[in-house]
């Protein structure tokens, strides 16, 4: 039977200096899935993929690629791939020999080298680029080199540190698809880091949420967003959206720290009631923001706090503007609200 | 519509006039270039096709190839040649090979606290004036009473005194910090991912030196190898401190100045023209591409 866990990552801690930059990580990956580290700067969540591929060494815990202890193996004898964050392509060689180098170094005959080196190469559709030198690339380009330079070598998990991070708007959007298919096809367990909560819901089949280099939860993108497990998820994943303890005392009727997401809350101008099974409250309309697609109101509770909610610009009049400062109703439907603890 | 009149610009002179600034900053350093050293460069070339009477020692002011032709058919002279390119490749790998692992340790290894104190300590010797360095070597060399010798004497080795090792060994002494330094710049530079990329894709450390970290700091080495490399073949004082009877070009060149200057310009010649070759043929290595 085949291990289904292919990295396990036990009791994980690296220190620098006197901060615990990864705070005893616990962690499996399984087999195949698109797994992203999601995390501000400065969480840790690098620190732990440069561990995986062995380019810092764990102050304490240990490391499994597929059932190995690889804990203390030198990065090269490790069967993982790493597509790096400024893209470490060699700039005196061209396009075809980065490629290459992981086969030349493993002594694969030349043939099958050049032969899987534009396989890789078509497979992020830069066939015809194989003579040029890095330099002469765009951002983009060099990525998806990047990503043959490591496909190539067929690992066994691929570890990705922000590549798209140096990428515009427009294109990380188009590159965040294709990873998503290239990953499929070659159905290589991808491990991601980024600190893009958008990329990362995109992407990933699970996300590993990491805070101050602990994890705060792990989960599909849809646990993630609508059960956030911490008031930092919350926050982090999506707007922050929280009633603090009065106000959800008043509200809901229990006590804690509870988290709605901004577009399951309807505003109801005076005069209109809430639907059943809605929890409702009133406040004052503080900002409307337009977003082309849609409409956020920031709304001031009386109890202190707010809340935003997100109006879809789909019906109805859409300069909304005139709102600032009335007194308006929110309700969602109790189903999306969510306790969340401060810290697991 | 209406045209807008720009008004003329408001700012000091230099603002209203580019060229001007562009010669106030120049200017000095450019005629002293140009004057002085590219003069006094051509005066040498011209010198070197003149003659010297035999009788009265006069300069002799007509054109001839008679100095080329004597420096060039002379196999004493070739020897002479030949033997300070030599000494200037010797001294060139002898510094690169203790360069390498010196500066390789300032730039990688040592803290980001150590690192300027390094680089001043490699810039120490620079301060003591290169006499009292070749004559520290003299002392060291010294057949008789020389330290190495003294050291050597228990062994019932004799020391190898002055000559053609002394010579090579002083100059990469004199010449290491002009190694040391640029190859320094070219490790700081050197990416860490680099490296990680080459440990990732499968190399080990010795596959990643030369595949990787050799071909990116190769520009570093040429302009290290140019110092060294030019101030060595320059040299004659440390051929005459240590090199016993060994004559290195420059002092063929020192020798010939007062009785036979046009000669003395002509054997000159040969040290810029080896240069000049050794920088073309750095350059098709496309190492002064990325300077």
């Amino acid at each position: 039977m085949v291990n289904p866990v292919a990295i396990s990552l036990r009791g994980l801690t690296r220190r620098f200096g006197d901060v615990v930059a990864v705070n005893s990580i616990d962690l499996d990956v399984l087999h195949g899935e698109f797994l992203s580290l999601l995390g501000p700067s400065g969480s840790g969540k690098t620190t732990v993929l440069r561990m995986i591929a062995g380019f810092e060494r764990p102050d304490a815990g240990t490391i499994e690629l597929a059932g190995t202890d690889v804990t203390m193996t030198a990065p090269y004898a490790r069967d993982v791939n790493t597509v790096f964050q400024d893209y470490a392509l060699f700039p005196h060689m061209t396009v075809a020999e980065n490629v290459q180098y992981g086969l030349r170094v493993k002594k694969v005959a030349k043939a099958e080298r050049v032969e899987r080196a534009q396989a890789a190469l078509a497979s992020v559709r830069l066939a015809d680029y194989e003579d040029r030198k890095p330099a002469q690339l765009s951002g983009g380009q060099r990525q998806r080199v990047a990503l043959a330079r490591a496909l190539v070598n067929r690992p066994k998990v691929l570890l990705l540190d922000e590549p798209l991070g140096a990428l515009d708007l427009k294109l990380r959007e188009q590159m965040q698809v294709e990873l998503k298919e290239i990953q499929r096809e070659v159905g290589i367990t991808f491990v991601f880091v980024t600190h893009d909560q958008d990329e990362a819901l995109t992407m990933s089949d699970r996300i590993v949420v990491i805070n101050e280099g602990r994890i705060e939860q792990i989960g599909t993108p849809t646990e993630v967003y609508e059960h956030p497990a911490t008031a930092f998820v919350a926050g982090f994943v999506g707007i922050s959206n929280l009633l603090d303890p009065v106000t959800a005392e008043q509200v809901i009727g229990r006590p804690g720290t509870w988290s709605v997401r901004p577009e399951k809350i309807h505003v109801h101008l005076s005069g209109e009631s809430a639907p059943a099974g809605h929890h409702c409250l009133n406040g004052t309309v503080r900002e409307v923001i337009y977003v082309g697609m849609s409409t956020r109101f920031v709304v001031d509770l009386p109890a202190g706090g707010s809340l935003m909610a997100v109006r879809q610009n789909s019906e109805g009049s859409t300069d909304l503007g005139h709102l600032r400062g009335q007194s308006v109703g929110l309700s969602w439907d109790e189903r999306y609200e969510y306790q969340v603890a401060d810290r697991i | 519509m209406t045209t807008v009149e720009l008004a003329s610009p408001k700012g000091g002179f230099g603002y209203r006039h580019p060229r001007a600034r562009l010669v106030a900053l120049l200017g000095a350093p450019m005629s002293w270039l140009i004057v002085i050293y590219l003069g006094s460069l051509a005066a040498l070339f011209l010198t070197a096709f003149w003659t010297v009477d035999g009788f009265t020692g006069a300069l002799v002011r007509t054109f001839t190839l008679e100095n080329f032709v004597d420096v060039f058919t002379t196999p004493a002279y070739l020897w002479v040649m030949a033997r300070t390119v030599g000494i200037a490749v010797a001294v060139t790998i002898l510094c690169l090979l203790l360069a390498v692992p010196v500066a390789y340790f300032m730039a990688r290894i040592a803290t980001k606290r150590w690192q300027p104190l390094l680089v001043a300590m490699i810039l120490t010797p620079l301060w003591a004036s290169y006499l009292v360095k070749a004559y520290a070597w003299r002392a060291m060399l010294s057949p008789e009473s020389g330290v190495i010798a003294w050291f050597l004497a228990p062994l019932g080795i004799g020391g190898p005194g002055f000559g053609i090792f002394g010579i090579i060994v002083t100059l990469t002494y004199l010449w290491l910090p002009y190694m040391i330094l640029p190859v320094y710049a070219g490790f700081s530079r050197l990416p860490d991912s680099m490296l990680d990329a080459s440990a990732d894709l499968g190399a080990k450390g010795w596959r990643t030196f030369r595949s990787v970290v050799v071909p990116l700091i190769f520009p570093a080495i040429v302009a290290g190898s140019i110092f060294t490399f030019s101030l060595s073949l320059g040299d004659y004082i440390t051929a005459q401190i240590v090199g016993g009877k060994v004559q290195m070009l420059g002092n063929v060149v020192q020798q010939n100045y007062v009785t036979n200057l046009p000669f003395a310009a002509a054997f000159a010649v040969i040290p810029v023209l080896i240069v000049l070759i050794y920088l073309a043929a750095v350059r098709r290595t496309g190492a002064l591409d990325n300077l």
